[in-house]
């Protein structure tokens, strides 16, 4: 029988990200169950404070790969390290937050290890020892709920949709240091940068909040508003496709089948039809406000709350009541 | 320089796909339109583009039913030179690992420089199966790729992540999956489409390629498919913006206490 679940835990700029914190969240769910304790892997270097944090969610031990081959992350070379993590403690389950990051590590270990790879879940659960998962398919028209079978199954769960679990006092846990070998592959790879956009606005696939524009934006110098109000609610901005092939915005913004999918608390979209490939990336957000002019709008059947009315007025407007507000 | 794609046929993305009752895990496949994958289309667009520039070879490879041969004939006329489709049909159930067995072998049987294919079908929506035979073939991989540069026996990637983006190199041969933005893909000539109705495609199946049924059993077995749960029936305002702007603020905050 394993004896733990396993984390790989992903940071950004030393901090731990918050959908690894989730990770840990749906690991902890689930341990209970396997009769497992929930044990993090951190390849590369991490500062204290993000080791702190690791403390404070309850994982009772952290698996440590350092050298200066994980200073960048390279799927491969990570899939080296954990394969070596993997061999200490064959997990019954490994998690992972399913971004960027994430997909492209998870997909290569569970090659690696020849194990049952499920990628984006939105739920996990264990009856009788069995593991499994519900995850979206078809950009989001169904749900395919999964048994995994095998050894060590990959798991990677959909940000913003397991909770972080919460503080406890410091449980100290055991740290173990892993030393890997580069596999052949790995040696034929050199990441060469990586440039992060500038800007302090989080990205769309981790904010909880989005305020999204399409075509009925009418140019990018219209995108300021949604800005604006993207920054007084903490939240990013989002795009639909027409106005990322129009050239407004970038490719990182658009949400959507080819764009990215996620499941923010809020989701606004701003004179956005709500086409089903838009609504692929984003149906899964708690809660939906469409803002548009023509109320037969497809969007208006996904959305919570809807303004029927031009964004340009009534956007500015909200920005004025919600400063008037806080 | 010998290139393989691979491709995937899937329905269309303006499909209304729903499970089919009678098998819960698959859906109901009568009136839908299939097409080439699309993301596997930048993939095959790309093939094509280093074909016309530097020659070679490019051969379309995907694991299907009879009816992906339209898949394959949809990215001959594109250009591809060669199609194979390996057959599915007495191994429904496959799951992404035993996919990723069948085409690592099946390309493993002649020399290439180049595995492309699309970061993700948009059925299963798992975004592994090329990076899968990348580590089957013990190949490295880069995945999202939004551009590609050919040179000395090297590629060099722009990839995306989280907020940014990757230049990585890499030593050929290797597999590269395909993003949004590495290309446009082209509508195939006519003259293409000639060509393709007549082309010939091979078919191979598990057995053929030395896999027994056994080594494919899948470890990842989808039990039921359904449809999300319905959204509750939205509120929505009409009426001057003055109005309904401060309104939804008010129902943000007091009743889905969003922020
Ligand atoms: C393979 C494939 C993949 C795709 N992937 C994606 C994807 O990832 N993401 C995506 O978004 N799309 C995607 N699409 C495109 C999708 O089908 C739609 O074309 C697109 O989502 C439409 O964008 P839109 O809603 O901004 O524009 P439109 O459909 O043109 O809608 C504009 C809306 O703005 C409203 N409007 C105009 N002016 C105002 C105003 N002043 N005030 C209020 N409302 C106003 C209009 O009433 C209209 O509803 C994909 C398509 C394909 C074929």
């Amino acid at each position: 029988m394993a004896s733990e679940v396993l984390v790989w835990v992903e940071f950004k700029d030393g901090v731990i990200r918050r959908s690894s914190l989730e990770a840990i969240g749906a690991a902890t769910q689930v341990a209970a169950q396997l009769k497992c304790t929930v044990a993090a892997a951190v390849v590369g270097n991490a500062d204290q404070q993000a080791m702190q944090c690791l403390d404070e969610v309850g994982v009772s031990r952290v698996y440590k790969v350092e050298g200066v081959e994980y200073q960048q992350f390279e799927p491969c070379r990570y899939a080296d390290a954990l394969q070596a993590v993997v061999k200490q403690s064959s997990p019954g389950l490994i998690l992972m937050a399913a971004t960027a990051l994430g997909k492209d590590l998870s997909a290569r270990l569970a090659a690696r290890l020849r194990s049952a790879l499920a990628t984006d879940c939105i739920g996990l659960e264990v009856n009788d020892g069995q593991i499994s998962v519900v995850r979206p398919v078809y950009a989001g028209k169904l749900r395919a709920k999964v048994g995994l079978s095998g050894p060590s199954p990959i798991v990677t769960v959909r940000p913003n949709t397991f909770a972080v679990p919460a503080a406890q006092s410091n449980r100290q846990p055991e740290v173990t240091g892993i030393s890997a070998e580069l596999g052949a592959a790995s040696r034929k790879v050199t990441v060469r940068e990586t440039v992060y956009s500038t800007g302090e606005m989080p990205d769309v696939s981790e904010a909880d909040i989005v305020v999204s524009g399409g075509r009925g934006m009418k140019g990018p110098e219209n995108f300021a508003i949604l800005e604006e109000l993207a920054k007084l609610l903490g939240g990013a901005v989002g795009a639909s496709r027409s106005a990322v092939d129009a050239g407004w915005m970038d490719h990182q913004h658009q949400v959507g089948q080819t764009g990215k999918t996620i499941s923010p608390n809020l989701y606004i979209a701003c004179g956005i039809s709500g086409a089903t490939q838009h609504l692929a990336g984003m149906s899964s957000s708690k809660c939906i406000v469409a803002i548009n002019k023509d109320p037969e709008a497809n969007i208006f059947k996904v959305a919570d709350y809807g303004v029927v009315g031009d964004l340009f007025r009534v956007v500015p407007l909200m920005i004025a009541e919600i400063k008037k507000l806080k | 320089m010998n290139i393989v794609v691979l491709v995937k046929q899937v329905p269309d993305t303006e499909a209304a796909v729903r499970p089919d009752s009678s098998a819960p895990a698959r859906i109901v496949e009568s009136g839908i339109k299939f097409i080439v994958n699309p993301y596997d289309e930048f993939a095959v667009e790309e093939a094509i583009r280093i074909k016309e520039a530097k020659g070679g070879h490019v051969l379309v490879v995907t694991i299907g039913p009879p009816r992906a041969d339209e898949a394959l004939r949809t990215c001959i006329a594109m250009g591809a030179d060669d199609a194979l489709r390996i057959d599915d049909s007495q191994l429904p159930d496959l799951d992404a690992l035993g996919r990723a067995r069948l085409l690592s072998k099946a390309i493993a049987q002649s020399p290439f420089d180049l595995v492309l294919c699309g970061k993700q079908a948009i059925d299963d929506d798992l975004a592994a199966v090329g990076t899968f035979v990348a580590e089957l073939l013990d190949l490295p991989h880069v995945a999202v790729v939004t551009k590609l540069e050919l040179a000395d026996g090297k590629a060099i990637c722009r990839k995306e992540v989280d907020g940014g983006t990757q230049t990585v190199e890499v030593q050929l041969p290797a597999v590269i999956t395909a993003q949004k933005g590495l290309n446009e893909p082209r509508y195939p000539a006519l003259r293409g489409l000639m060509l393709a109705k007549k082309k010939e495609i091979p078919v191979v199946t598990p057995s053929s390629l030395g896999i027994s049924a056994e080594e494919l059993r899948p470890s990842y077995k989808v039990q039921h498919l359904e449809l999300p749960p319905a959204r509750g029936k939205g509120k929505i305002l009409q009426g001057e913006p003055e109005t309904t702007a401060v309104e939804l603020v008010r129902l943000l905050r007091e009743e889905a206490k969003v922020f």
